[in-house]
């Protein structure tokens, strides 16, 4: 677990619209690939969790509010940067 | 919501559903970008702590029933006229924050004497005007904002200007009233320009808190649906031919705001 970011995907609420898999700078996220969710979308899967940097750029994106992101704390006792703002 | 998955403890959350935005599932389209622009006022109400004290005006359009997206307070008003409903909940109750979110449909074409005299007059309230170029709800027929030689369904051979006249400026429009205190253009077709766009409506929000008088914030949205292209081609289609016509930017900050600009 040496991974900077973290996400976590609410994926029923995923419409596989794309956005998020175009502005993701480390290339990890895809549509799920013969798999649906509860609404009939191919919801968005990540493909290297251990790559994700925590940028948080899916969730800026994203028009249904999918992502919850993590960061890991830079030092000990030290906040991680707010993503937007 | 965060499903089962443990967090490990040097972990912090930077990005968290906000608490502004109700858990209901948006009937927008796949990509819409109205989904990103409710979720940046929600997450300027939570950051600004106003979310007991917040009313909103829903449009006619297709944020129609944006009541149910958002964890506040909520009005609907007929078509056009959300800023005169504003109006009379802050006259009434000026300790709320009242904003409108209103497209271009409902802010441009039925409701502009709503919206100019509810500038003029400076009411203290802000206004969320999302300009996508087109009617969205009703199936895609032409705006006020469609751009020239733009194709819709009751422009079949594109936007003709002698017969329908000029995609109108809104922002430029507002602008120029001196009731407005803050008005400006912004985007939510990629990152930065969604960044912009939140730093502007925290903006438009602060302008109403202190009492300065009208604001509002455009921002060119998309309809990818209705424009006939894949949400990613729909903001690539909006940067290309809406940015240009509509120039990103501020067309009014008074100067009591310029001043709160520099407060941080
Ligand atoms: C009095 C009245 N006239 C016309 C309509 C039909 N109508 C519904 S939504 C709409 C325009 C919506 O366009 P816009 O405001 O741009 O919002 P969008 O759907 O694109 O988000 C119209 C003309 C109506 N509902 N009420
Ligand atoms: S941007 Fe959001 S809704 Fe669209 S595919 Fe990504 S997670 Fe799903
Ligand atoms: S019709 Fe257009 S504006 Fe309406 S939800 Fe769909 S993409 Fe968004």
């Amino acid at each position: 677990m040496t991974a900077k970011g973290m996400v976590i995907i609410d994926e029923n609420r995923c419409k596989g619209c794309g956005l998020c898999l175009a502005v993701c700078p480390v290339h990890i996220l895809k549509l799920a690939d013969g798999r649906f969710n509860t609404r009939g979308y191919r919801p968005v899967e990540i493909t290297d969790p251990e790559a994700c940097t925590g940028c948080a750029m899916c969730a800026i994106i994203c028009p249904d509010v999918v992502f919850t992101v993590y960061r890991r704390r830079a030092r000990r006792g030290q906040p991680a940067p707010p993503p937007t703002g | 919501m965060a499903t089962g998955q443990d967090i490990p403890p040097d972990m912090e959350p930077v990005y968290q559903y906000p608490e502004s935005l109700t858990s209901r599932f948006t009937h927008y389209c796949p990509g819409c970008t109205h989904g990103v622009i409710h979720r940046l006022i929600a997450e300027v109400i939570d950051e600004l702590g106003i979310r007991e004290r917040t009313v909103g005006v829903a449009p006619v359009g297709c944020a129609v029933l944006a009541y149910d997206y958002f964890n506040l307070d909520f009005c609907e008003a007929a078509h056009g006229r959300a800023p005169a409903m504003a109006t009379g909940i802050k006259r009434v109750s000026p300790d709320t924050v009242v904003f409108t979110y209103q497209g271009d449909g409902d802010l441009a074409a039925i409701g502009t004497a709503e919206i100019i005299h509810a500038a003029n007059r400076g009411e203290l309230i802000t206004t969320i005007f999302v300009n996508n170029a087109i009617y969205g709800m009703t199936g895609g027929q032409m705006a006020p904002t469609t751009l020239p030689g733009q194709v819709t369904t009751s422009s079949p051979g594109g936007r003709d200007v002698r017969m329908a006249g000029w995609p109108i400026k809104m922002a430029e429009l507002i602008g120029v009233l001196p009731g407005a205190a803050y008005v400006t253009r912004q985007a939510v077709l990629d990152v930065p320009g969604i960044r912009r766009a939140k730093q502007a409506i925290r903006l438009a929000f602060r302008v109403q808190l202190a009492g300065l008088g009208f604001s509002m914030v455009e921002i060119l949205s998309t309809c990818n649906t209705n424009w006939g292209l894949s949400p990613l081609e729909a903001l690539e289609w909006a940067k290309a031919h809406m940015v240009p016509y509509y120039p990103l930017g501020d067309t009014k900050v008074a100067d009591a705001v310029r001043a709160l600009m520099e407060q941080a």
